[in-house]
């Protein structure tokens, strides 16, 4: 690599009597004295939230109401910090998609340990699990840090979903077993 | 008015004082509102804009403009200090340590004592400044008892018994010294323009003010404009004299942690903090005097003819009014340049503030005085 050497002017005499600089940095301060301020008025005006931000992690739900995790424990075993926490259950055999057979019967983030890393969605095959919008969060105890299932599904709410992937394979299935008989 | 300027009793000269203290006092502290709210615009910030009573909120207009400008914020940051513990570190000289903040508020306050701060045309029609003691020595009174400030940032320097705020101390002291020269030096040439040789001599600040009202082009002239160089070593000396950025070595926040003033709080910390706005009153007072014509409202404009322009000619109180509302308007405009320099220019270091100081404030303020020396005397010859 080429290496440049600058010469190293000496200062002139306005510039060691520091009062040029001191007037034009006196007009730059006036400039923004003047401007309009940059800063939000924060909990009465947020911030516009940009496409692809980590928020507070969620649980959603498909477009016909269906819970889509299906507690497979990915995410569980992925977290780095251990913030997540699953207890496996099934689905009765009555229900309208007893054919996913299982759902999470206790599913607890800890929000003091989550570090927003979105591995979690990263890694679920479901797209059951989203960073979404939020990203403030509080409360008085430890324990109300802890985000539960309801709420968690509480705060996902039901994103579009193009998949269906479980009424998909429903059809698929009932199709093959009729052409079996 | 004849009441106010002849009848001299203890009393009234008490209930004067107390009134331009219970002035000064608030417009202190509302400078140090004025300071977080200029910072903040510089900074393009709001500023605080968020204390409010709620029963001040039913205000319609009026409360929501108190909130947006902050006062609330003032003033409970007053009530902070008043109720906060009064913390005396264990190591300190408790005696000195708790005289220091107070000998930091009597020069403070007294200097007020010779600022003329406004003047209303008497019966005569001469004009007749508004000050509590209309002394001849004036402005030497000033620097004398503004001087003796120093000593409270020594005292609580070293009273406080740690490198910080000895360090601080030190620094401050050094440089107060130093700049005191170039201060004094520079205003000489005011004074020996205003005063006639082999004549009656005055220091009086008024006598200045009086100078820049005289009729025609180069009496009605404020000083600035004359005396350009003088202005400026003045002004650069006064930021040193008042603690202000870029001279700021007696706090210096980010190397000495707070400076002189580091193992103060609550109260005692507010009194300092006072001292130094009143301080820059006094200092940017004298300047405005000196240099920019005192209650004069423009250049080639003396109060006078302003005041027949305004028809309140024959009216000394309404005149007197409007001149003390002149001064205090240069004043808060000084000190918002005080707070524009601040959060403009940074800090400099120590060895620059002494080169500054003695290798180019002094020689040029000796070669300021040298050339209006010889052009006075060539003039008057």
């Amino acid at each position: 690599m080429a290496v440049v050497t600058l010469e190293r002017k000496p200062l002139s005499f306005a510039e060691r009597s520091y009062l040029p600089q001191v007037a034009a940095g006196l007009r730059i301060t006036i400039k923004h004295l003047f401007s309009p301020n940059k800063t939000l008025q924060y909990p009465e005006e947020r911030p516009a939230i940009p496409p692809g931000y980590r928020g507070v992690p969620t649980l959603v739900k498909d477009p016909n109401g269906r819970e889509k995790c299906v507690s497979c424990q990915l995410c569980e075993f992925v977290c780095p910090p251990k913030a997540i926490r699953i207890v496996p259950g099934g689905i009765p055999e009555s229900a309208a998609n007893a054919n996913v057979e299982k759902a999470p019967q206790a599913f607890d983030i800890d929000m003091l340990r989550c570090i927003y890393c979105g591995l979690c969605q990263e890694v679920c095959p479901e797209e059951a699990i989203f960073l979404q919008n939020l990203y403030s969060t509080s409360g008085y105890s430890r324990g109300e840090m802890v985000n539960h299932k309801e709420r968690l599904y509480e705060l996902g709410g039901t994103l579009p979903d193009t998949h269906f992937k479980w009424d998909r394979k429903r059809k698929a299935a009932e199709e093959a077993a009729g052409r079996h008989v | 008015m004849n009441f106010f300027t002849q009848f001299h009793s203890m009393p009234l000269d008490v209930l004067k004082g107390l009134a331009v203290i219970c002035v000064m006092f608030p417009l202190a502290g509302a400078c140090s509102m004025a300071e977080r709210k200029v910072c903040a615009w510089i900074q393009d910030r709001p500023g605080p804009n968020r204390a409010i009573p709620f029963w001040f909120a039913w205000v319609p207009v009026l409360g929501p403009f108190m909130q947006k400008i902050g006062a609330f914020h003032l003033l409970a940051d007053g009530l902070k200090f008043l109720f906060k513990e009064e913390i005396t570190p264990g190591q300190v000289n408790r005696r000195y340590f708790v005289l220091a903040p107070i000998l930091a508020m009597i020069p403070a306050l007294t200097t007020v004592a010779v600022v003329p701060f406004g003047a209303f045309i008497g019966a005569d029609g001469s004009l007749v400044p508004l000050m509590l003691a209309n002394v001849d020595i004036g402005l030497l009174a000033v620097f004398a008892i503004a001087s003796l400030g120093v000593y409270s940032v020594i005292l609580a320097g070293w009273a406080s018994n740690s490198k910080y705020s000895f360090l601080g101390g030190v620094r401050a002291s050094a440089q107060l010294i130093s700049y005191e020269l170039s201060l004094t030096l520079s205003v000489l040439p005011v004074f020996l323009w205003i005063n006639a040789p082999g004549g009656p001599g005055t220091l009086g600040l008024a006598n200045a003010v009086e100078f820049q009202s005289l009729p025609g082009f180069w009496g009605g002239t404020w000083f600035l404009f004359l005396m350009p160089v003088s202005a400026l070593v003045f002004l650069i000396a006064l930021f040193a004299e008042t603690n202000r950025q870029p001279f700021d070595m007696a706090e210096s926040e980010a190397d000495l942690v707070g400076g002189f003033h580091t193992e103060y709080g609550a109260f005692k910390w507010s009194l300092f903090f006072v001292a130094e706005y009143c301080h820059m009153i006094i200092g940017s007072g004298v300047f405005i005097l000196l240099f920019l014509g005192g209650w004069n409202p423009l250049p080639w404009v003396p109060l006078a003819r302003f005041a027949g322009w305004l028809g309140i000619a024959g009216l000394p109180l309404l005149v007197g009014t409007v001149s003390v509302v002149i001064f205090l308007a240069k004043i808060l405009l000084m000190i918002f340049f005080f707070m524009w320099v601040r959060w403009t220019v940074p800090r400099f270091r120590y060895d620059q503030v002494m080169r500054i100081g003695w290798r180019i404030l002094l020689p040029l303020a000796v070669a300021n005085l040298l050339f209006y020396v010889i052009g006075i005397a060539l003039l008057q010859r």
